[in-house]
């Protein structure tokens, strides 16, 4: 494991210099409001927005109570019933692409901001997070005057006011997952972002007004957990959207237990990533490695759980952990770190506690040589081997870098191994074979299964989870579906 | 197995490689962002690994001897720079070159074995290493026979990989794949496993001759086979990206990939060479960028 440091950076001995992306090219208010109708509205409240890789305070942020949402949803109300609701799909059309230009043209403060605000590495939010949050404005505003002919015959219709609860793993990227398709159906939009990662949200309100948006479509509310169960709760909402925990989706389903909400709820992982002897074993490495520390493993689908056949195991043990000294930890605004910062403390607890749990129960920890950084939030990318399925790290979503291995010797097992768990959103194979990578993505329950990759994400690919994974699709025709009468 | 016993590579540890993912891993050393310290570190680097060749109809004697001097001195005035590893020429240009970088570390280089394509009985290719030897080569740029590994006569491709490594003598080889003619990973990799099974001391993308010559994710291939064999036996070889690679940018990537795939081990003009003649110029300027802090006029910078 390497780290950008001072010292000296010659190319065969040091590390690499440091690269930061530069910061001075736009602006963060030390203070931001809530913003509903069209204008941002002060909130009795304020809360602090942190850097996770520094410890330090970016901004204050409103924290939305009852009042306030109620507010937010009468004002999404209204526009739904007024101007929003009026325009025709070409004309959302229009403001979704006018949107999906903007994004383009300040990605690179987005990316920055995502990066301050929620501690994953810059290159990630340059070349995934941000393109993928413009290609959803994209794509969707292409959708806008098309619905007949994606549901022909059945005449689709807006739901009304949608209230959308997002986390803070991909904050933009989910801001744009949940409103892009919202707003090309015709429905206006409740949002409120993960109280950990505020502002990318906040900037996208920016860029609403920018596209003169009319008043009141999309409203962005901030706050912790209760802002978010105030919306939730909200007698006006016509349907709830939710990613998240597992522990929150299910509260949500009980608290619109008995009214009339539509939900879509994407919920947590326990990925399976299987690898076959006959596996190209160079990529798949990659792959298992992007599986579990993209984003420092804070990704729903992360393919938390490795199975690999007996007969390659030690080889590509070897090989993961060989490549897991390279990975570069540090700040995330480096643009050679691979694995920034934890995204909370409190996350970080939650992660010491299962590895803690990995190591009692027996199996094998290793991480990587190298100091972390002093200040701010870090864990080492970290795999575990001589797992077992009643392991916790086996059985519970850790939602940090770390991997647990377990061996299998036949298809059949993988397959009993790989579904045998709560979770069902996605899962892997690595093989060469096409006859294999068919019946194994068939037999796996999950909503979404790469072959020889891992972590490829596309607006017209509907993304979603079997059984605590959640319920609903996100993301190309069955995404829009969510948020249409019919 | 006995020791100095060659034996035929098993298929079966020779892995298959995803195209799409190989790819996508040769893109990410690209998105490393070398700066200050590491950047002039590494194009000094860059200089010292660089076979500076010539390797025309028309090379004559003028020609490569001024290509030596540059070769020794690549930038005058400033030992700090370079030399460069070695000069390439064609076998009749050996003793010419020989001559000029004597007393120097500068080796020289042949093509040899009907280079470059490789279309004349094993004999007579054998023959010319033999003569490029005695000429005063210090190392042997072989090709391989593409048309015989493409008609699946992989073990005829062992054998005059090991014909030429007896024929070397003392001499070390490299061994030329021509990527470009192999056109996939997979034949690739099989390709650089069967070569270093055989002796080859570098294995070596292309002639420079055909369209495509290296890019970076044949030389990751090539690297993860390097990378394997050493895992396997602890034994190093060493690796030459041939054309192509015309600026410093782009060499720098190379060597963000020799040094993540296979360690700062590697690093050194011993285990690492780029194939190129433009490149070196290149390379120059930007050194003097990183010191002035400005581009210079080519007319500064010596063409020979």
């Amino acid at each position: 494991m390497a780290k950008t440091e001072p010292g000296p950076h010659n190319f065969v001995f040091g590390n690499y210099a440091p690269a930061p992306e530069s910061k001075d090219h736009f602006k963060i208010k030390k203070s931001y409001d809530l913003f509903i109708g069209g204008k941002w509205v002060k909130a009795s409240k304020k809360f602090e927005t942190i850097n996770p890789a520094t410890g330090e305070v970016i901004a204050k942020v409103g924290e939305a109570g009852k009042k306030e949402v109620g507010q937010a949803v009468k004002a999404a109300r209204k526009a739904f019933e007024g101007e929003w609701g009026q325009l025709s799909g070409a004309e959302r059309g229009k403001y979704l692409f006018r949107i999906a230009r903007l994004i383009q043209e300040r990605s690179r403060e987005l990316a920055v901001v995502e990066s301050m605000d929620g501690g994953k590495p810059i290159r990630e939010s340059r070349d995934v997070d941000i393109p993928l949050v413009a290609a959803h404005f994209f794509y969707h505003a292409g959708w806008a005057d098309k619905l007949d002919y994606a549901f022909p015959g059945v005449k689709p219709k807006p739901l009304g006011v949608v209230g959308q609860v997002i986390p803070w793993n991909f904050p933009l990227l989910m801001a744009a997952w949940k409103i892009a398709p919202a707003l090309a159906c015709g429905n206006t939009v409740v949002l409120k972002p993960a109280e950990t990662t505020p502002l990318t949200a906040l900037k996208l309100a920016e860029i609403f007004e920018d596209a003169g948006l009319p008043p009141g479509t999309v409203n962005i509310v901030t706050g912790a957990g209760e802002t978010g169960q105030a919306l939730i709760e909200h007698p006006d909402v016509d349907k709830v959207a939710f990613t998240g925990s597992t522990a929150v989706g299910k509260a949500i389903r009980r608290a619109i237990a008995g009214t009339d909400k539509k939900f879509t709820l994407e919920l947590g992982g326990k990925a399976a990533n299987i690898v076959f002897e006959d596996a190209p074993i160079n990529e798949a490495v990659e792959g298992i490695l992007n599986g579990i520390f993209f984003n420092q493993g804070h990704v729903c689908c992360a393919g938390s759980r490795l199975f690999v056949q007996e007969s390659i195991a030690d080889k590509v043990i070897k090989k993961l952990k060989k490549r897991m000294e390279t990975l570069i930890v540090g700040d995330p605004l480096d643009k050679n770190t691979d694995i920034g910062a934890i995204n909370s403390a409190e996350q970080l607890e939650r992660i010491k506690a299962l590895v803690k749990a990995g190591e009692r129960e027996g199996a094998c920890i290793w991480q990587p040589e190298g100091r972390l950084p002093r200040k701010g939030n870090w864990f080492k990318p970290t795999l575990f081997t001589e797992c077992a399925q009643s392991h916790r790290i086996v059985q519970e979503e850790i939602f940090g870098p770390v991997l647990a291995i377990q061996t299998f010797r036949t298809p059949q097992e993988a397959l009993e191994k790989a579904n045998n768990t709560p979770y069902g959103l996605s899962g892997g194979v690595w093989t060469d074979k096409g006859s294999k990578i068919f019946k194994m993505t068939t037999g796996l329950k999950a909503g979404v299964v790469w072959a020889n990759t891992f972590n490829k994400f596309d607006p017209t690919s509907p993304f979603g989870g079997y059984k605590e994974s959640g319920i609903g699709r996100e993301g190309g025709v069955h995404g829009l579906a969510a948020y249409l009468n019919f | 197995m006995k020791a100095g016993v060659l034996n035929f590579p098993d298929r079966r540890e020779s892995p298959t490689i995803d195209q799409v993912g190989v790819e996508e891993r040769a893109k990410r050393f690209c998105a490393r962002s070398i700066k200050k310290g590491t950047k002039m570190s590494a194009l000094k680097l860059a200089v010292t690994m660089l076979d500076v060749t010539t390797l025309e109809g028309a090379d004559s004697v003028g020609k490569v001897r001024q290509m030596c001097q540059k070769a020794m001195q690549p930038l005058p005035g400033d030992p700090s720079v370079g030399p460069a590893a070695a000069v390439c020429v064609y076998p009749r240009m050996v003793k010419t070159a020989a001559k000029a970088v004597e007393g120097s570390s500068v080796l020289v280089a042949s093509v040899a074995t009907q280079f470059p394509s490789g279309q004349m009985r094993l004999k007579e290719r054998l023959a010319e290493v033999r003569y490029a030897v005695g000429e005063g080569a210090d190392e042997i740029d072989m090709v391989i026979s593409r048309g015989q590994f493409l008609q699946g006569e992989y073990r005829a491709i062992f054998d005059e990989v090991a014909a030429c490594k007896e024929a070397c003598g003392g001499a070390h080889l490299k061994v030329i794949l021509e990527t470009g003619e192999l056109t996939t990973y997979d034949n690739v990799r099989w390709a650089s496993d069967i070569a270093i099974a055989a002796g080859a001391d570098f294995i070596k993308t292309s002639t420079g001759k055909v369209p495509i010559a290296a890019t970076l994710p044949v030389t990751l291939v090539m690297l993860q086979a390097i990378e394997d064999h050493y895992d396997r036996t602890g034994k190093m070889v060493g690796m030459k990206p041939a054309g192509g690679i015309s600026n410093a940018k782009l060499a720098i990537q190379y060597l963000v990939m020799v040094r993540e795939v296979l360690g700062e081990k590697w690093l050194t003009n011993k285990w690492f060479r780029f194939g190129a003649s433009s490149l070196t110029n290149d390379l120059l300027m930007q050194i003097r960028k990183q010191e002035t802090g400005r581009y210079q006029s080519g007319d500064y910078f010596t063409k020979d």
